[in-house]
């Protein structure tokens, strides 16, 4: 009998989900949600669903939604580059990636923020690589050395090149889709084979509240045409965009994805969606949205418990910090939102390495939320038995002298049992002042060079890199962009 | 007598003749129930209405001194006026917070709304600190914050032409000349739509309308280096601040 748990974090009783996704039925019937893309409120048409066309709000059943639930998988196979790498984003599997679509990057030197350019986009996703408990890439900055127009396609264009893990990216226009979908073909080898082993994960992102604009709802379509899974994020801001309690927000958060769910799978039944989200509490003080704020990680927690009950794969904004520089409050933070989201068994937890509401990306934060991500991995291990009998008979003949350094059990035990941090500071007072004195900052400054250093980027056959290539200018030619900054490793 | 009594008789009488004189005026004034109400009482109790919120109250008083024809200006002046200056304090102080300042904020446009009418019928011009067009910079949807800062803006007594979300570049100018306003106020969240900030101040120039309008540009992706690259006149991290700097770019 196996006598190990895997610790779970459950914020919500059972009849209490049961409430929060019954009003949100109730929402979706009698509020309607404001859909703006026409494609979309055909598709609700043809389902039979009301829609007013005056004020572009459609008035979802309770039936469609049942029947879209039904028809979305509970479970969706995620591949590498090579497609030969599985990994299951479903049930209880915790995977992280870094957190998206930051505009800044902090220079380790300066300790202030920059803009992030094509360099620093690749030392990222190569960094990323590199960090083994962050198992998927994501598009994580968009480098400002290329007009803006391009930036969605550009960062995966990029990202493809030098990382070897599944993506989580997404479009800024709806004529990005193409030269993405084009991209994740070449380096598939067919439409067919994408479809099989889809690579990449595309968010597409509600207003809050009740709104899907047409951008998002473009892409929910077209990623469920070609099987790309599409991950809804909701971002409420609790008594700004959503109501103010949690328990408020989770009811527009559940009937913002449920919407986004039923059009996917309106576009085609079957569409890998992952119920997924960014919400926040508003700081009624600041104006601002604290990502690190512990009722942001509650409200991440109890939305992902629900989705659990209706069988959908997860996804949440934890593991990151609104911290301007790598100090306590960003180690708290992130502390605190991975272990939580490793408890609460969400599947895909985008955030390490993200600073500053999520607008901020630091190699060196990446590094040490990597040490996090490791911790947090081993907290859901547990705690097994290992070996039967546990210890009793480590004690046979024991005397004062025994000691456990020598014994077997430990040789054959301690790499698995205890895991073994590289940036955090383990060292005696002397040996730490021997060695400069250095802040965890500072060694993860050292730790992302050496990395970087010693492990060269794993690239694509030459020939896809040129079809990648192909496909990138194109889209640069169709917008006016005549080149494309020269990439140095 | 000696002087110092003589000098506490005469500001006695001075006081009872004060007394005498308000009573005189405030006999006049009536509630709805006959009851005799003061005119400080109603002031009062306007600026009551605005600190803690009560729209309902906040018009109805509006109402009442129309009523009781109190002069509207000062009703504005003395009632409502204090109130969102007490908010500011309170929000300065760290004890009222954005629920409380936005509610306010409702309140005193609510008593606006019943206000200005009649000004506007009597020809009685409602002071002004400027006219303001504001927005969101088209291609963004967000608008709470904008929306703070019109109906603080409109509380602190400007006049505010509120556009909403996604407005085009050229609608902002279009309004601001149709009503002569003095701001134009863009605001953005998203780092993208932050970029129509700056198309704005170019398509001014082409125009040949830059220095026409003051300038200000606020959003959570904005900061004053922005502003300032971009050439805009003023930035503002909240509602709070952009109130105060209108009111400093009006002295430049």
């Amino acid at each position: 009998m196996n006598l190990t748990i895997r610790p779970k974090l459950e914020l919500l009783k059972k009849e209490l989900i049961e409430k929060i996704i019954e009003e949100a039925y109730t929402i979706l019937e009698k509020q309607g949600v404001y859909v703006e893309n026409n494609e979309a409120l055909e598709l609700f048409k043809e389902a039979g669903i009301r829609v007013d066309d005056e004020t572009q709000r459609v008035f979802i059943t309770s039936q469609l939604v049942e029947d879209s639930l039904c028809s979305t998988p509970s479970v969706i196979k995620l591949y590498d580059r090579s497609g030969d790498k599985e990994f299951i984003v479903g049930e209880d599997e915790v995977h992280f990636d870094p957190g998206s679509t930051a505009v800044t990057i902090i220079d380790h030197k300066t300790q202030e923020q920059r803009k992030a350019l094509t360099e620093d986009l690749v030392k990222f996703t190569r960094l990323t690589d590199c960090l083994e408990h962050l198992h998927f890439q994501s598009t994580g900055i968009i480098s400002s050395d290329v007009p803006e127009i391009i930036s969605d396609s550009y960062r995966l264009y990029i990202c493809l090149q030098f990382s070897e893990k599944p993506i989580v990216t997404g479009t800024f226009r709806v004529e990005g889709f193409k030269p993405m979908n084009d991209m994740l073909v070449a380096v598939r080898g067919s439409e067919k084979a994408l479809e099989e082993r889809p690579l990449a994960i595309f968010d597409a992102c509600p207003s809050p509240a009740l709104k899907w604009s047409n951008l998002t709802t473009q892409s929910l379509i077209d990623c469920a045409r070609t099987g790309i899974p599409s991950e809804l994020i909701s971002m409420g801001m609790t008594g700004a965009t959503s109501p103010v309690t949690i328990a408020g927000t989770l009811v527009q958060h559940v009937a913002e994805n449920l919407c986004g769910l039923v059009i996917c799978q309106l576009a085609k039944k079957g569409a890998p969606v992952i119920f997924g989200g960014s919400p926040s509490s508003f700081d009624m003080r600041k104006g601002t949205t604290p990502m690190g704020a512990i009722e942001t990680m509650m409200i991440d927690s109890a939305y992902a418990q629900i989705a659990k009950h209706l069988n959908l794969p997860t996804h949440a904004y934890m593991g990151l910090s609104d911290a301007k520089i790598n100090d306590s409050q960003a180690g708290l933070e992130t502390g605190i939102g991975a272990v939580l989201a490793a408890l609460s068994g969400i599947n895909v937890i985008s955030g390490p390495g993200m600073m500053d509401f999520e607008s901020c990306q630091s190699l060196e934060k990446l590094v040490i939320d990597n040490e996090i991500c490791g911790m947090a991995y081993r907290l859901i291990e547990g705690i097994s038995q290992r070996e039967d009998p546990i210890a009793t008979n480590l004690f046979d003949g024991f005397t004062k002298e025994t000691q456990f350094l020598s014994m077997p059990h430990t040789r054959k035990w301690y790499r698995q049992e205890h895991i073994f941090p590289r940036v955090i500071d383990r060292d005696t007072y002397d040996y730490w002042v021997s060695l400069g004195k250095k802040s965890m900052d500072d060694r993860a400054y050292e730790e992302a060079e050496k990395i970087l250093r010693e492990n060269p980027p794993s690239l694509l056959d030459k020939n896809i890199i040129q079809e990648l290539h192909k496909i990138m200018l194109s889209d640069a030619r169709n917008n006016g962009i005549s080149a494309l900054p020269e990439i140095k490793i | 007598m000696n002087r110092k009594m003589r000098k506490e008789k005469l500001k006695k009488e001075k006081n009872t003749k004060k007394k005498i004189v308000e009573k005189e005026k405030n006999c006049n004034k009536l509630n709805s129930k006959g009851e005799n109400m003061s005119k400080e009482e109603l002031l009062r109790r306007m600026e009551k209405s605005i600190v803690e919120g009560n729209k309902n109250d906040a018009e109805a008083l509006a109402r009442e001194a129309v009523e009781k024809h109190v002069d509207l200006n000062e009703a504005i002046d003395e009632g409502y006026v204090p109130g969102i200056q007490k908010v500011g304090e309170l929000w300065e102080k760290g004890e009222y917070f954005l629920p409380e300042l936005i509610t306010s904020a409702e309140c005193m446009k609510a008593a606006m709304g019943v206000l200005k009418p009649e000004l506007d019928k009597a020809q009685i011009k409602a002071k002004s600190f400027g006219k303001v067009v504001i927005g969101t910079v088209e291609g963004d949807i967000h608008d709470i914050g904008k929306s703070l800062v019109s109906s603080m803006l409109l509380a602190n007594g400007f006049e505010v032409i509120d556009l909403g979300a996604d407005v085009k570049l050229e609608k902002f100018i279009e309004r601001a000349e149709a009503e002569n306003s003095d701001f134009i106020c863009l605001s953005a969240l998203l780092t993208t739509t932050m970029l129509g900030q700056k198309k704005f101040i170019e398509l001014l120039k082409e125009k040949n309308l830059f220095g026409r309008f003051k300038i200000m540009v606020g959003g959570a992706p904005v900061n004053q280096k922005w502003a300032d690259d971009i050439g805009a006149d003023g930035y503002a991290e909240n509602a709070m601040t952009a109130v105060k700097e209108a009111k400093n770019l009006l002295r430049k």
